[in-house]
């Protein structure tokens, strides 16, 4: 069975939602945190219920609606959400509030809205979808989570139409537990030069993704998800190695027939070692792309990943901004991307032209 | 793709008992868990009642093997998670492809809380150890390690159905050859934040909880994990012990109502139901005992029980609540109740729902009050509903 990418929407810190330039002109920012550039959410939600919403689930819902658009699908098959850290800013205010207020006169709805299911039972409740719906919250691979259950959904014949994204949203609080615990860079940089610094630290970012997965092909779809694999903690660069090889072969691919590999580099070099260690031996003669100069690392960045690989197939056109080093081809059909988060998950998702 | 996907091990730890042994001993003597909270540092000691594993986290620790300094939440998944295992004693596990499915709510939470007393009172301040794994896969990773599985984890969160949900992922990876085994459910340590958070919608019981009965007044929270080991035909056909039963069906319907509270005919738990028995190809009449979500709040239980008189009358099975045991474990009950529901099939029982007196004025049924063994028991319907509409319900079945 064959597996597409029928449409993808992406809010994120670039110019990236709705119908505009393909990073033509990338935003500069000079800091050590990239926030999501939020559209007017009156298309997407009823102005009473978004003034409820954190910006997480704005930014998720609506996401998930110009997805369905894009698709002109109007009630998904499923609906299945990764987030690692899920509603962030009202599990922070409940927390904040039982604190201050001493466990005494607390309002309900930052508990309520706190659970990290609330994004894909927003989506559901608007839709009034009642098709399955489920949510993962594993770290660096929530959203590989997400998608594999999407692919097996597919396989199974269970569902079609499948909705399937990825979310995160920055809060200042966890932007000061993160820094305390290293993640960051400890100067403000522009995020254009992020991959060049080669330093500790990276910067953060957030953002939201969704696609619309099916099984049916049609001229209109973005791109074909041929697989998608993790692997855990591998004990070495070979170990790498032989991960990604064998999810090659086992897709009866060889390493020179994919036109481009979109690497998850943050700028930091421990993080970014990792790639270049295997650009000197498996990569060796292959293309690179790097996209976290622009969303900015979060546990579901590789979602943004996604979204611009099957751009760059559907446009035949690779932006600048994200090229790294020569292309040998211009148009790609074939791009793998490969990510690693933290040198604990490493994720691998290939696709083609349809 | 319609594999049969077995239970070959099984792990719980509950209120009313650290391992199944002393779980199915409490149902037997029908003695609940519940009692004053003693762990959690809350004004609300005293005056709710919760059902607490009887161990502090330094026993607890001991008892999983692990630092008595991390999330609680961690401490319970493991010793159940490693019951489990041990208890399917599969063989050659190292040569297998192995994963570790699990399910949690509010991740490290309790240490959270500790960490942001600190903290909002100067953010250069409090413990980074208490909040660097907040995460709720970090709950999962550490069990993960521990027990050496490292081809596949994930972590699941849909409230209260999350490790429902775990399950027949865990099931479905092995349905699609992804998998040879799978260990799946979920874990949830008590935290002041879902002990607030559920008093603030006012919905907990100030007495022992009352599910099914007419004046039923809310849920009491509860703390656990429970976990079945997932095999493939392969693998069951290399053990050297009886399996405990096949899951048989799953379904995973959204309710589409309200963030929290049920349709008032539970049009998200008739469709979970009725597709779960669709899957296994059952009728409603082939359906033994059913394991309520039954949480005791009004709401729940009259749309719970609305769609099973929908879907089931005019003929019932003997159904309850063991939450009048163990309280609502939230991200754990789907685990620890799928645990029971097995050991239903396993050993031809039926659990009382505790404390049941009045007959709910809308229903034509009433839940089984006695504890009953020797029963007939092929095929069992376990049902886990949670907030955001999320409607799950397994059906184990007799091998």
């Amino acid at each position: 069975m064959k597996i597409y990418i029928r449409s993808a929407a992406a809010i994120s810190a670039q110019n990236t939602f709705g119908d505009v330039p393909f990073l033509t002109e990338p935003i500069e920012v000079t800091g050590i945190c990239l926030s999501a550039i939020e559209p007017d959410y009156k298309a997407y939600i009823d102005p009473k219920l978004a003034r409820r919403m954190s910006r997480v689930i704005k930014m998720g819902v609506a996401a998930a609606m110009q997805c369905l658009r894009d698709g002109q699908v109007e009630m998904p098959g499923a609906i299945i959400t990764g987030t690692a850290l899920g509603c962030q800013e009202d599990t922070i205010t409940f927390l904040t509030r039982i604190i201050e207020m001493e466990e005494e006169m607390l309002p309900p709805t930052a508990f309520i809205q706190s659970t990290h299911n609330t994004v894909a039972a927003q989506i559901a409740l608007m839709l009034k979808c009642h098709n399955y719906n489920n949510t993962f919250v594993h770290k660096g691979i929530s959203f590989e989570s997400a998608l594999l259950d999407a692919v097996m959904l597919l396989k199974e014949g269970d569902a079609d139409s499948i909705l399937v994204g990825g979310t995160e949203e920055m809060t200042d609080i966890a932007f000061k537990i993160l820094t305390r615990l290293g993640l960051y860079k400890r100067w403000p940089l522009s995020n254009l030069e992020l991959i060049r610094t080669q330093s500790n630290g990276t910067i953060g970012g957030e953002g939201a993704a969704f696609f619309l997965l099916t099984d049916k092909g049609n001229s209109d779809n973005l791109a074909e998800l041929v697989a998608t694999k993790t692997f855990y903690k591998p004990k070495s660069k070979v170990d790498i190695e032989l991960n990604i090889n064998s999810f090659l072969e086992h897709n009866s691919i060889k390493i020179e027939d994919i036109d481009l590999v979109i690497t998850g580099k943050n700028g930091d070099w421990k993080n970014d070692a990792v790639y270049d260690e295997l650009s000197k031996t498996i990569f060796v003669n292959s293309s690179f792309a790097y996209y976290k100069h622009l969303c900015g690392e979060y546990p579901v960045s590789i979602s943004f990943a996604l979204w611009l690989a099957a751009n760059i197939i559907k446009r035949g056109q690779v932006p600048e901004t994200v090229t790294d080093g020569e292309l040998k081809n211009r148009s790609p059909k074939k791009i793998l991307i490969y990510n690693h988060y933290q040198n604990s998950y490493h994720s691998l998702m290939l696709l083609s032209s349809c | 793709m319609s594999a049969p996907v077995y239970i070959a091990g099984v792990g719980v730890i509950t209120a009313i008992g650290n391992n199944v042994a002393e779980n199915l001993a409490a149902f037997e003597r029908e003695e609940a868990g519940m009692g004053d909270i003693t762990l959690v540092n809350t004004i609300h000691r005293g005056i709710l009642p919760v059902a607490e594993v009887k161990l502090d986290n330094e026993a607890l620790g001991n008892l999983a093997g692990i630092s008595t300094k991390l999330s609680r939440t961690k401490m319970l998944s493991l010793i159940a998670a490693r019951e489990a295992l041990n208890d399917a004693a599969i063989p050659d596990f190292d040569n297998l492809r192995t994963g570790f499915i699990s399910a949690n709510t509010v991740g490290g939470m309790d240490k959270s809380e500790d960490f942001f007393i600190e903290f909002l009172a100067d953010q250069d301040k409090g413990k980074l150890r208490n909040v660097y794994d907040h995460e709720c896969g970090s709950m999962t990773e550490v069990v993960a390690d521990a027990l050496g599985i490292t081809d596949y984890m994930t972590t699941i969160s849909t409230a209260c159905s999350s490790s429902a949900n775990a399950i027949f992922y865990g099931a479905r990876l092995i349905r699609n050859d992804i998998l040879d085994v799978v260990i799946a459910g979920g874990a949830d340590a008590l935290a002041k934040f879902t002990l607030n958070g559920f008093n603030t919608l006012m919905i907990l019981d100030k007495e022992y909880c009352k599910p099914f009965d007419d004046n039923r007044e809310g849920l009491n929270l509860g703390e656990g994990a429970g976990y079945v080991v997932l095999v493939s035909d392969k693998v069951a056909q290399t053990l050297n012990k009886p399996l405990y039963a096949t899951l048989s069906g799953y379904n995973n319907s959204n309710d589409a109502y309200h963030q929290t509270a049920s349709s008032p005919d539970g049009t998200g738990s008739y469709l979970a139901m009725q597709g779960a028995l669709n899957k296994a190809g059952l009728q409603t009449s082939d359906i033994d005992y059913i394991n309520l979500h039954g949480t005791g709040t009004p709401n729940n239980d009259s749309a719970e029980g609305t769609a099973i008189k929908r879907l089931f009358g005019p003929q019932y099975p003997k159904m309850s609540s063991t939450k009048s045991f163990t309280g609502h474990t939230l991200g754990a009950s789907g685990g620890v109740e799928a645990v029971f529901s097995v050991l239903a099939v396993k050993h031809g029982l039926i659990y009382p729902n505790l404390r049941f007196k009045t007959p709910m004025q809308e229903l034509p049924f009433t839940p089984e009050v006695h504890y009953l063994k020797d029963q007939p028991v092929k095929n069992v319907l376990s049902n886990s509903f949670g907030f955001g509409g999320n409607c799950t319900s397994l059906i184990f079945s007799a091998v």
